[in-house]
């Protein structure tokens, strides 16, 4: 902080908000909060672990596909072989009833798929919507009407009703993870495009936007300029909402059988197969459904670390719900 | 009331629009998609000429348009089809035979539909009591041991697949503490007590995750509320906080509420297909799986278009809900 | 500022205390009151009295404390986390030691408030009638229907015409004034000893504001209740009040009756915020050299034909300006002065061309102008939403340079200098935020990016309407100097009578999207022709005690009539 500040007497400015009011302070905001930072850290180990699976499996000396039928007993209908379902130096986590394929090897494979059919689909509905949305809220009233009755009816339409039809009709050449990975990412951009054209709406009408107009600067510079960072908040906030989501559905429809197919490895295909596992091989049920729910729990404890942090309204909100009026009641 | 009258009539306009574009798009994507149907309805070891045969059967060969034509014609008269023998007439909302048993898609339907209405219907009663329940609890205990725990519960809630409730559900209630038996369909009209114990466990899975995100929403729309003026007025002029919460407050939850029950419809009913699979259910979700799995379109299409139907229908009725219970929505 | 106030405010504050505890009769007596939030103090040992009956004003600019320390008064600061020292007590209650139960029969009851947006004050959801049965409930053991009559009783009472009927809508479908008059009738519902009014007119138009006045002075005289009146507007002080305490950071300032503290101000503070309210009786200063002789067509800069400019399409289309002809020539001011809805911000942005005329035409020295055009800028009326939160102001104040292609990175940071410089910021300031600034610095950049564009006019559409009255003053000054340095031709849109009359040449009155009257300043507020400027006129507070009775007794026959 120079003298002349001080001096000129910037009256009621808080001298520990950086000279940057975007990027910085959003960091600063997300590491306040305990859990946000406890979630970021495990989905980052989990990033980590997915790109990794090839290193780890490699590090273990097995692979997600091979078959060890000598390892499972087939007298006793194909229950692995051996203490706590297989598990061993070799095996760390156990082997897969009947087929005896080695189930860390498909749990940090199955990793890769959930996270990265998740994220794809996130980015592709993301950047889907903020187009739809940014078109509707500047094109000409024609335009705006189109658009905005097909999210109409994008919204409207279940997203796993629509993801498990469409996922039929595909045939079965095409690589399973892209073709789920496409299917969410085309149809779940809607409530992203809805808020992408509220918030490009109400930023239209801000009077810096205005300025810029009188500026002479045309739409595009205005749009890319003073629009698309002011987008950057609420859209981050809906994305990361949707990360746990894409996690869920990718993982319902494996379970379905209509997702990812066997042999890749995918969580919720596994449990399927447990179903009828979990008496004789417990950890078989366990595992994958485990690292569902601690994969979307912490991208749902992170997507609301970052809402707080984007929207500090939400968070002063948030601080005043903990004081209650008149204390002795 | 006009005014109110106009936008109700207005809505359901728009509610048949958007059907009608629904089945446009529906069908252009199932028929237009590159998979063979004629191979596959046909079996793997069909040889091209009867491959050929069952397209021409099929009317594969014609135009879309005409198709769909078709398929309108058939939703408002009713059709014929020649099924190689014998002609079978399709009355009047006909959506096409089975590729597979050319059963009536129709009466199909309706022999699924009671199953899910039950489970859907039955888990919504559920969800917005126990949600709007829990939410009001932790808007009034804010700030004490007894809200984190409940902001810690319904946080597991929302991060949790409900296939993995289901079965976790399924495993310890009815496999391991044998409290209930594993579900089985009962009709309501046959026995309405057995009805509701058999579809206890799938309400409770499917209700729970919903209730997660209605409890958040609810505290979340209360604390709102709380933050706004009007509640300042009233704690100036000596009302008590009981009221305050009970009365201001919940009504101010109230609208937003009823617009997440409308837009969690469509997520209810992917977690019904989910549910019904699970416990084995014969609703329609489970009859789609088995449907998309033998590639049998007509049967595809016609369940997409009736979920959708529903639930295009209830966003329509939770918009005029809205607009109901908060009278300052520009009526438009 | 507050250095040479403080001996005295202490030994004021003593003898009072003292003469406290021996005169039970107060209605309110605070003694050494100071509210901390964390750090920031925002009450600093105040000390005051109101007897029974009495009507006291607390007036500051924002942020000086004075909402909070009234808000004290009914407790409203329990569970805030702010930290309240010295006594209160109201009515006979402690306020700082009653139990929740005794503050709960004090609010309503004994003392009742008054808040500033009427809109947002009142419960979207219910009927005014139950809002204010409700509370009438708290405090009084009546049935639901009688404590309904109650509500339409006091409705009736702030004058809503057709009570019964009215008592049934929600707090939407009334009106501004109206909305304010149901809030008082809560107020008045269960007859308070004491009613606390914290900026009661502020959101309101000039005209409904004094009515509102009006109508809290007559319930004054009919019912005897005491007033605190909590202000940033020295006028509204003047027109209600016996006794004004004038604070700033926290403290009081100065205190004493009104006629002697508006007529003869002590401390300088008090001097300064007194010389930069604008009067509306004061004569336009000397018009600029050039401004009356540049009355030849060859000087018109602006020149509006027949605008008109409707709102939605087919039957709910609204018509926000109907035809309007304006000219503006250089050198010369243009004020357009209206109420709410009266057009004039329409008008404004269509003359800067961000709106396109339904009807009309728009000439920029003599040429059809459609569209956007560097010779025509404007200043915005929001000082937060008008600069980009994420660029610097030296990258704001550039735009219009750049825009209009200048690549040479040199040149734009001289000339940025230089503006920053001459709208009076400092020129090291280039590379900070808009956060970092006050809403006058910010308005003093909005102004220097205006003047980037190196402009022929300027619309300044309420350029000073969220600033304290002594920025106020400050900005309008520069925007004078800066008129009369360069000729620019200013169009000056305000909803302020007094502010407009200060600055402008000429006035424009403007009233459901037509101009009533225009003429040079001094013969549209000396002599107005238009029924309606003159009850505009009539309506705005005067500082003079004497004048405000006046003038009251004015409207009376101007509404009578």
């Amino acid at each position: 902080m120079s003298e002349t500040l001080t001096a000129s007497g910037t009256a009621g400015t808080d001298p520990t908000v950086p000279a940057v009011p975007g990027a910085r302070r959003f960091w600063r905001r997300l590491r306040e909060q305990r859990a946000a930072l406890v979630a970021a850290v495990v989905v980052a180990l989990l990033v980590l672990v997915a790109l990794a699976a090839p290193l780890l499996t490699a590090l273990e000396g097995q692979d997600p596909t091979t078959y060890h039928p000598t390892l499972v007993d087939s007298a006793r209908g194909g229950v692995p072989v051996g203490p706590l379902g297989g598990i061993s130096g070799d095996h760390w986590l156990g082997l897969e009833p009947q087929t005896g394929r080695d189930l860390f090897a498909r749990l940090v494979y199955g990793a890769r798929v959930s996270l990265g059919v998740a994220l794809t689909a996130t980015l592709l509905q993301t950047s889907l919507g903020v187009l739809m949305g940014v078109a509707a809220a500047l094109g000409n009233r024609w335009v705006d009407q189109v658009l905005s009755r097909l999210t109409d009816i994008i919204v409207a339409l279940p997203l796993m009703i629509m993801a498990l039809a469409l996922l039929a009709v595909v045939p079965s050449g095409f690589p399973r993870p892209l073709l789920v990975t496409l299917v969410l990412g085309l149809i779940g951009w809607g409530n992203i495009a809805k808020i992408s054209r509220a918030q490009t709406l109400a930023l239209k009408n801000l009077d810096h936007v205005s300025a810029a107009r009188l500026s002479g600067w045309n739409t595009w510079h205005i749009a890319r300029r003073e629009l698309l960072p002011g987008l950057a908040a609420p859209v981050l906030t809906y994305a990361a909402l949707l990360v746990p989501m894409n996690i869920s559905a990718e993982a319902a429809l494996s379970f379905l059988g209509v997702g990812v197919k066997p042999p890749t490895p995918s969580w919720g295909q596994m449990l399927t197969a447990a179903n009828v596992w979990y008496q004789a091989a417990p950890q078989y049920l366990l595992l994958p459904a485990g690292a569902l729910f601690v994969t979307v729990l912490a991208m749902t404890v992170l997507g609301d670390g970052v809402r707080t942090a984007l929207d500090p309204r939400a968070a002063s909100r948030l601080r005043v719900g903990t004081t209650r009026e008149g204390g002795s009641a | 009331m006009s005014g109110f009258a106009g936008f109700v009539t207005r809505r359901l306009l728009a509610t048949v629009v958007t059907l009608l574009a629904v089945s446009v798009i529906v069908y252009v994507v199932f028929y237009v998609t590159p998979g063979d149907v004629a191979q596959i309805t046909c079996g793997p070891r069909c040889s091209p000429e009867q491959v050929r045969q069952v397209a021409g059967q099929l009317h594969l060969d014609d135009p879309l348009y005409v198709r769909y034509w078709h398929f309108l014609q058939g939703l408002v008269a009713g059709q014929d089809y020649s099924t190689g023998t014998s002609v079978a007439h399709c009355p009047a909302p006909c959506l096409g035979l089975s590729y597979q048993s050319d059963q009536q898609v129709t009466d199909l339907i309706l022999t699924k539909l009671p199953v899910s209405l039950s489970l859907v219907l039955g888990a919504m009663v559920l969800w917005l009591i126990l949600g709007v329940g829990t939410g009001v609890l932790s808007a009034w205990r804010r700030g004490r041991l007894s809200e984190r725990v409940l902001t810690a519960i319904t946080l597991a809630g929302t991060a949790t697949p409900v296939f993995v409730i289901g079965l976790v559900l399924m495993i310890v209630v009815c496999g391991e503490l044998e409290l209930l038996p594993f579900p089985q369909y009962v009709a309501f009209t046959d026995d309405p007590e057995q009805w509701a114990w058999n579809l206890l466990l799938p309400w409770l899975s499917l209700a729970l995750i919903e209730a997660a995100a209605f409890a958040r929403l609810t505290r979340a729309a209360m604390l709102e509320t709380l933050a706004e003026d009007h509640i300042r007025t009233f704690r100036a002029y000596g009302v008590s906080e009981r009221a305050v919460i009970g009365r201001h407050a919940l009504r101010g939850a109230l609208a937003p509420v009823i617009a997440l029950n409308a837009n969690n419809v469509g997520s209810a009913v992917g977690g019904a297909v989910l549910t019904e699979t699970l416990f084995g259910l014969p609703g329609i979700g489970q009859e789609l799986v088995h449907a998309v799995r033998v590639v049998d379109l007509p049967v595809v299409v016609g369940m997409v278009l009736v979920i959708g139907f529903f639930v295009v229908l209830a966003n329509a009725v939770a918009d005029v809900l809205y607009a109901v219970a908060d009278r300052r929505v520009v009526l438009v | 500022m507050t250095g040479g106030v403080r001996p005295r405010r202490e030994a004021g504050a003593a003898d009072r205390d003292s003469g406290d505890l021996a005169n039970p009769g107060s209605l309110v007596e605070v003694a050494g009151l100071g509210v901390e939030f964390g750090d920031v103090r925002a009450v600093d040992d105040v000390s005051f009295r109101l007897a029974p009956g009495a009507a006291l004003a607390l007036v500051g600019e924002s942020g000086s404390g004075k909402s909070t320390a009234a808000s004290t008064l009914l407790g409203l600061h329990r569970g805030t986390g702010a930290r309240v020292t010295g006594t209160v007590r109201v009515a006979g209650v402690d306020v700082q030691r009653a139990s929740e139960e005794e503050l709960r029969r004090l609010r309503g009851a004994k003392a009742a408030m008054v808040f500033q947006d009427p809109l947002s004050s009142l419960d979207p959801y219910y009927a005014v009638g139950d809002q204010i049965a409700e509370v009438y409930r708290v405090h009084a053991r009546v049935s639901r229907r009688a404590a309904r009559a109650r509500a339409v009783e006091v409705l009736d009472r702030v004058g809503i015409p057709d009570a019964v009927r009215r008592s049934r809508s929600r707090p939407h479908e009334f009106s501004g004034g109206m909305r304010q008059r149901a809030l008082i009738a809560m107020a008045l519902a269960c007859g308070p000893e004491l009613l606390i009014a914290d900026e009661p007119t502020t959101a309101l138009d000039v005209t409904v504001q004094a009515q509102i006045l009006d109508l809290l002075h007559t319930l004054r005289a009919e019912t005897g209740m005491g007033l605190l009146l909590v202000t940033h507007d020295v006028g509204v002080a003047a027109e209600s009040v016996d006794d004004v305490l004038v604070v700033r950071g926290g403290r009081i300032v100065e205190e004493g009756p009104v006629t002697r503290v508006l007529s003869a101000p002590r401390e300088p503070y008090t001097r300064r915020l007194l010389s930069a309210v604008p009067r509306v009786d004061a004569a336009h200063p000397a018009a600029p050299a050039g401004g009356t002789e540049g009355t030849g067509r060859r000087d018109v800069v602006l020149e509006a034909r027949g605008l008109r400019r409707e709102f939605g399409r087919g039957k709910q289309a609204v018509t926000a300006v109907d035809d309007v002809s304006v000219t503006v020539r250089r050198g010369e001011t243009l004020g357009i002065v209206g109420e709410s809805g009266s057009g004039k911000t329409t008008l404004g942005r269509m003359l800067v061309g961000l709106l396109r005329p339904t009807a009309g035409e728009i000439l920029l020295e003599g040429r059809a102008h459609r569209g956007v055009d560097p010779a025509v800028q404007m200043v915005f009326q929001d000082p937060v939403s008008s600069l980009n939160p994420r660029r610097s102001v030296g990258e704001a104040i550039a735009d219009p340079l750049r825009a209009r292609g200048e690549k040479d990175d040199k040149a734009v940071h001289v000339r940025v200098t230089e503006l920053l410089e001459r709208v009076g910021l400092d020129a090291a300031h280039h590379d900070r935020y808009p956060h970092e600034f006050s809403g006058g610095q910010r308005q003093r950049v909005g102004i220097a990016r205006a003047l980037a564009a190196d402009p022929r006019v300027i619309v300044c559409d309420e350029p000073v309407s969220a600033l304290d009255v002594t920025t106020q003053a400050q900005v309008v000054a520069l925007l004078g100097e800066l008129q009369r340095e360069l000729g620019l031709a200013l169009v000056f849109v305000a909803h302020d009578l007094a502010v407009v009359r200060q600055v402008s040449d000429r006035v424009a009155v403007m009233r459901r999207g037509r101009i009533v009257e225009e003429g040079p300043a001094d013969q549209v507020y000396e002599s107005p022709r238009d029924p309606y400027t003159r009850q505009l006129l009539a309506a705005v507070p005067s500082l003079d005690p004497h004048t405000a009775a006046e003038r009251r007794a004015a409207r009376r026959a101007l509404t009578a009539a």
